[in-house]
């Protein structure tokens, strides 16, 4: 049983990458007629990741349990890492639709009332003073264009 | 002689106010442009060409220059305080000033890097003034096998990136490559790896991957413990606020690597700055005596990328000025501009235009000292950006990388992918690969293939072309010596094991 589950499962996942690699550059041409063709250098990149991949899911056998035991404490946070991150895309999908301002707004509010406990007047105070300082500096002051919502911001 | 009587000459041209107030307005607008991710100082350039037109010329290419290499300066800021690369050219600075801010030394960081960029900015422009003619001759011999020599000694690099496993690394530039393969085959016009779609077509865009893996990737890590993780020590007393005399001398030769490197590989037309950093960081981790303490707050890790890539800026304006050959995207634009203003850069550019020519010259000496005179005291000012509570850093991170990705091509496709590269960032870093190798896979891969392509047609089909010219072999012979280190290292390591044992 291997003793590092993280490289063995990353060493597994990037092997399986290394294999779609390779499967979709076999499928363009290796050679053109203007010599090498469009899949000569993603297929080497496939049989490389593949390689690799290998020697590091075998050397995860050969991996301290010590270190095995850090890992999977390390990965007990994750929850809230994960959330932050999932909260930051429906932020980004919003973007389009409801524009930088409010979506920013919100996804700060999220951070600092749901991920850090903390009082939502806070979080409302920080999240508009950080929005109105963003359209300060980069809309007024430098021009440069932010996704704005039905109402203009 | 006839050099110091061009370069009054020169210094008399940069030295009217009107000259002077628009270097000061170039330095000033390229620090801000540098210190904001993917505000690039080719699209101010381009932005203000235009205005150019009514301008005395030389003082349009002082002002637009300052833009230029102002905006190197300013890159750093963003990296060594937020971990958000500011020019793609400062990602090598996030490895160890962000280390350094967060151990209190933030103020030491972001001065050593002004004056590492001041030190190799002057020598930049000192070997524009007294090298450039031969060394835009010596360039002109690379081609491209040359070239694919070049990025393989770059990609050799990893060695120095590679933290405890060597294996992880080498995978971690092996995606950066194949992530730089996506897009269209500029050979063939195939499309590769788009899965479908049509704005993965150009590519991945640069600046909202690195932002994507550095800036919101370490948000990711330090959302992980509720309260806040304590990301800064705060330092205390103005002594902690800048460079101590320790600091300047450690970094003696980071600033020589950084300069000559720089300029150097500034003058080889594409090889850019961004590879100009990763050499001169890995040069310095190969000679420091204290090699494992890379990536976690070195000031020599610092100070050698930094200079690099100012350094750079005096080199890519060789073969621009003497051969009419840009080197990128920025000193492209500058060729435009000096073609709208009717110069024909080219050999003879020097002695039909001296003012044009020594004129932007002394305008540089004058630039980097206004720069340093600029950057030194916004240090402190700059340094209490970390004094900000958690919970107003994490979402300004968020959001100067939102603004600084979408503002690149105003593309929201853009950001999802800095979202989805902060992902890759955040399991990058819980499971121990190193990011700065993937990113030295993406800045390379697209010129290491060009190049390694164009060899195979040149030599219709025999590898042996990479391995037999002088310069290319050279290169190679240099780049295998550095891969082979870690395992010369080892072996070095068991027999002094295996002699303590016997003994």
């Amino acid at each position: 049983m291997a003793r590092d589950k993280g490289n063995l499962i990353s060493g597994a996942c990037l092997a399986a990458f290394g294999i779609y690699v390779i499967s979709v550059a076999s499928k363009l041409p290796y050679v053109s007629e203007v010599g090498p063709g469009s899949g000569f250098f993603p297929l080497w990149l496939g049989i490389g990741l593949v390689l690799f991949a290998s020697g590091l899911m075998f050397g995860s056998f050969a991996s301290s349990g010590s270190r095995a035991k850090n890992e999977s404490q390390s990965w007990k946070t994750s929850a809230r890492a994960l959330a932050g991150w999932l909260a930051m895309m429906i932020a980004v999908a919003l973007l389009g639709r409801i524009g930088f301002a409010l979506s920013f707004v919100i996804l700060t509010m999220f951070l600092i009332v749901a991920l850090d406990r903390r009082p939502a007047r806070l979080a409302v105070a920080v999240g508009i003073g950080l929005a109105v300082a963003f359209h300060l500096i980069f809309v007024i002051a430098l021009d440069v264009t932010l996704p704005v919502g039905p109402w203009g911001f | 002689m006839d050099a110091l009587g061009n370069l009054l000459l020169g210094f008399s041209v940069a030295l009217t106010p009107i000259n002077l107030f628009w270097c000061l307005v170039g330095v000033v607008l390229g620090t801000v442009v540098g210190v904001l991710p993917g505000l690039g100082p080719a699209a101010t350039i381009a932005m203000l060409l235009p205005l150019t037109l009514k301008m005395d010329h030389t003082t349009a290419i002082i002002a637009l220059a300052g833009i230029f290499y102002g905006a190197r300066y300013g890159g750093s800021t963003t990296s060594i305080l937020l971990n958000i690369p500011g020019e793609s050219s400062s990602v090598v600075t996030c490895l160890d000033g962000y280390q350094m801010a967060r151990q209190g030394r933030a103020g030491a960081a972001l001065g050593i890097s002004a004056i590492s960029s001041f030190i190799a900015g002057t020598v930049g422009v000192l070997g524009l003034m007294l090298i450039a003619p031969p060394l835009a001759r010596f360039a002109l011999r690379f081609a491209p096998p040359e070239y694919f020599a070049l990025m393989v000694l770059g990609l050799a690099m990893v060695v120095f990136l590679a933290g405890e496993s060597m294996v992880k690394a080498l995978l971690a530039m092996l995606v950066g490559l194949w992530i730089a393969s996506i897009g269209t085959d500029l050979f063939t016009a195939e499309s590769r790896f788009t899965f479908g779609q049509m704005k993965l077509l150009g590519g991945v865009d640069f600046i909202a991957a690195t932002v994507g893996i550095f800036a919101i990737g370490e948000v990711l890590v330090n959302l992980e413990s509720q309260g806040g993780a304590e990301i800064f020590k705060l330092s205390k007393g103005l002594r902690n606020l800048f460079p101590t005399l320790q600091d300047l001398k450690d970094c003696r030769f980071a600033f020589l690597n950084g300069s000559v490197i720089g300029f150097l590989i500034g003058a080889l037309p594409g090889a850019g700055a961004t590879v100009a950093s990763f050499l001169s960081y890995g040069l310095e981790k190969a000679v420091s005596r204290h090699p494992e303490k890379f990536g976690t707050g070195v000031i020599e890790g610092v100070a050698a990328p930094e200079g690099a890539n100012n350094a750079d800026a005096g080199g890519a304006l060789v073969p621009l000025l003497t051969l009419g050959i840009p080197g990128g995207n920025t000193t492209a634009i500058l060729l435009g501009g000096l073609i709208l203003w009717g110069y024909k850069p080219g050999p003879l550019l020097i002695q039909e235009h001296p003012e044009l020519f020594w004129g932007l010259v002394a305008s540089m000496y004058i630039g980097n000292v206004l720069l340093l005179v600029l950057n030194l005291p916004l240090v402190p000012l700059f340094a209490q950006i970390l004094r900000l509570p958690y919970y107003v850093l994490y979402p300004l991170i968020i959001g100067i990388s939102i603004v600084g990705v979408y503002s690149v091509n105003n593309s929201l496709f853009d950001v999802w992918m800095m979202g989805l590269f902060g992902l890759l960032g955040y399991l990058m870093r819980k499971l121990d690969f190193p990011a700065a190798a993937l990113i030295l896979g993406m800045v390379l891969g697209d010129g290491l293939e060009r190049a390694l392509r164009q060899s195979l047609m040149m030599s219709q089909g025999d590898i042996l072309i990479l391995a037999t010219r002088p310069i290319s072999g050279t290169l190679l012979f240099i780049a295998a010596t550095i891969l082979c280190l870690p395992a010369i290292r080892k072996v070095r390591f068991w027999r002094v094991a295996a002699v303590e044992r016997e003994g």
